[in-house]
């Protein structure tokens, strides 16, 4: 068996005495997408920062293709390059054009020259659908189009895993679905991808794995079918139930 | 265009038009009487010939001149000092990690002083106080000690602009900045730092306008600037005029300044808006 490209150990984190994450264990395989579901507050978001090392944690490990990156003698810096994260606000450089916001990591973090991380900055952008806005700042793109680039600036430097958080929560209903259709082809195309996101069927389409969290544990994980259409835990039930409701 | 839309525009030129008359009344009426009650009190004749001598004013311009030249050359070094030791200031008081707690703290110290202390006594202490050491090497010249003085306190005021600026970028920013890999140091040059300048150019702008008129003080040390100018002028013709002509020429320095920090304050507030 290979190692995953993520493995989450026992992974705690409290905010002044309250546990937000309780004993986390997640694997996340080469290839994979792996879907966090669950209410606001359950913990979803917490686990990706602390993936990314955005957050401290308190206990556990987090082991990035069998490495200890959780460790704090590691470079937290140094191991963040090994990962792309997409936030909710998108979180675009409001001072920087499409062009530059995606070609920057390339640039300062990876040593590419000016050229050859402006070349392939257009090509991430035209890979969005965005190329003709390459020259635009953040405040004249689009909600979509901004998450957009937001994706490509994390794609930018081939990171080994995605951490998509919640990114279609901030925007239009009719802005989701040209998120959320890039997302599918990232995962088509074999991206390891860990997301958060409240999208069911978007979820129930392309989720390897679908793991349900509550109060900072991982009640129930299984394959999207079996979580989404057969939960078998009665929290996992009531937390769908709200969703079939909205859809009735 | 419908005949509505032409009647309602018709309707806005006429109010607008009518707007700007009655605020031409207005200032006039309110002129008028300002200039009545100031030119008929008792003691007005006499203020008139000591204060407003155009004879006095215009023998005295140019010598006023030369000395606002200085203010000028003193203003311009001093402003581009404050701004890279301000900004220099802001940067060190940012420095995480425990090997950096005595800059740190020295940065917090310096500040505090020198935004507490005030700027004439600033001056005082500098401009006398630094040559009293007889040092060697240490300038004597009033004009270097009394910009030394300026910088020295407007560095400190200048160095917090810069750290507001530096605290209101979000913190999303900076997580967006570590998410792609940026370390501490390039996430301030190349995303917290360009933010926040960009936002405290029109604060930075006043405090300019501040250090303008401020540079005005260096002549309590004995550099021949318009103040002193004005003051040797009142000396020899025992008029006040010339002070008041130093005065206006201070107020025609600082008008194109003020209008430009409301510029750049209206282009930042369109900016958020736009956002």
């Amino acid at each position: 068996m290979t190692t995953p490209v993520l493995s989450v150990r026992g992974l705690v984190k409290a905010y002044h005495d309250r546990a937000v994450l309780d004993g986390i264990d997640l694997d996340v395989d080469e290839h994979q997408v792996v879907v966090l579901i669950g209410a606001s507050g359950s913990g979803k978001s917490t686990l990706l920062r602390c993936i990314d090392l955005l957050e401290d944690i308190d206990d556990g490990q987090i082991l990035l293709d069998g490495r200890d990156i959780s460790d704090p003698r590691i470079d937290a810096d140094a191991a963040r390059q090994a990962m792309g994260m997409v936030f909710q606000s998108f979180n675009l450089f409001p001072h920087m054009t499409a062009l530059a916001n995606v070609a920057l990591a390339p640039r300062v973090v990876h040593g590419s020259t000016r050229k050859d991380a402006q070349d392939r900055g257009r090509e991430l952008l035209s890979r969005v659908g965005l190329a003709e806005k390459a020259d635009a700042y953040p405040d004249k793109l689009s909600g979509g189009q901004q998450q957009r680039v937001a994706i490509a600036r994390a794609l930018a430097y081939e990171p080994r895993l995605l951490l998509l958080d919640e990114i279609t929560s901030a925007l239009d209903p009719e802005l989701v679905g040209e998120v959320l259709a890039l997302v599918g082809e990232l995962a088509a195309n074999g991206r390891t991808i860990l997301m958060a996101t409240h999208e069911m069927a978007f979820a129930r389409e392309v989720a390897d794995t679908v793991c349900f969290l509550d109060n900072g544990r991982i009640v129930e994980s299984g394959s999207a079918s079996q979580v989404l259409t057969e939960p078998q835990h009665d929290r996992t039930r009531q937390f769908l139930q709200r969703f079939t409701d909205r859809l009735a | 265009m419908t005949t509505g839309t032409i009647d309602r525009v018709a309707y806005r030129r006429s109010r607008a038009r009518r707007s700007t008359l009655t605020a031409l009344l207005s200032t006039v009426v309110f002129a008028a009487v300002l200039l009545f009650v100031v030119t008929s009190s008792p003691g007005w004749s006499r203020v008139q010939d000591s204060f407003f001598n155009l004879r006095i004013g215009w023998d005295s311009l140019p010598a006023l001149l030369e000395g606002l030249w200085l203010n000028i050359r003193v203003l311009v070094v001093c402003e581009l000092l404050v701004l890279i030791f301000g900004l220099g200031i802001a940067a060190l008081r940012s420095l995480r990690g425990p090997v950096w707690f005595p800059v740190r703290a020295l940065a917090i110290g310096y500040v505090d002083l020198f935004r507490g202390l005030p700027l004439l006594i600033c001056l005082y202490l500098v401009g006398f106080g630094l040559p009293g050491l007889r040092l060697s090497g240490i300038p004597t010249n009033p004009v270097l000690l009394g910009g030394l003085a300026l910088v020295l306190i407007y560095t400190a005021y200048v160095a917090e602009v810069f750290r507001a600026g530096i605290e209101s970028v979000h913190p999303s920013q900076l997580a967006a900045a570590k998410s792609i890999g940026l370390n501490y140091r390039r996430t301030m040059q190349l995303v917290v730092l360009p933010q926040a300048t960009r936002r405290v150019t029109p604060a930075l702008l006043n405090d300019f306008v501040a250090l303008q008129k401020d540079c005005g003080l260096i002549s309590v040390l004995g550099a021949v600037d318009a103040v002193r100018a004005a003051q040797i002028q009142a000396a020899t013709t025992y008029n006040f005029t010339p002070y008041v002509v130093a005065g206006l020429l201070f107020i025609a320095l600082a008008v194109p300044s003020a209008r430009l920090a409301d510029w750049a304050a209206g282009r930042v507030a369109t900016r958020q808006g736009a956002v």
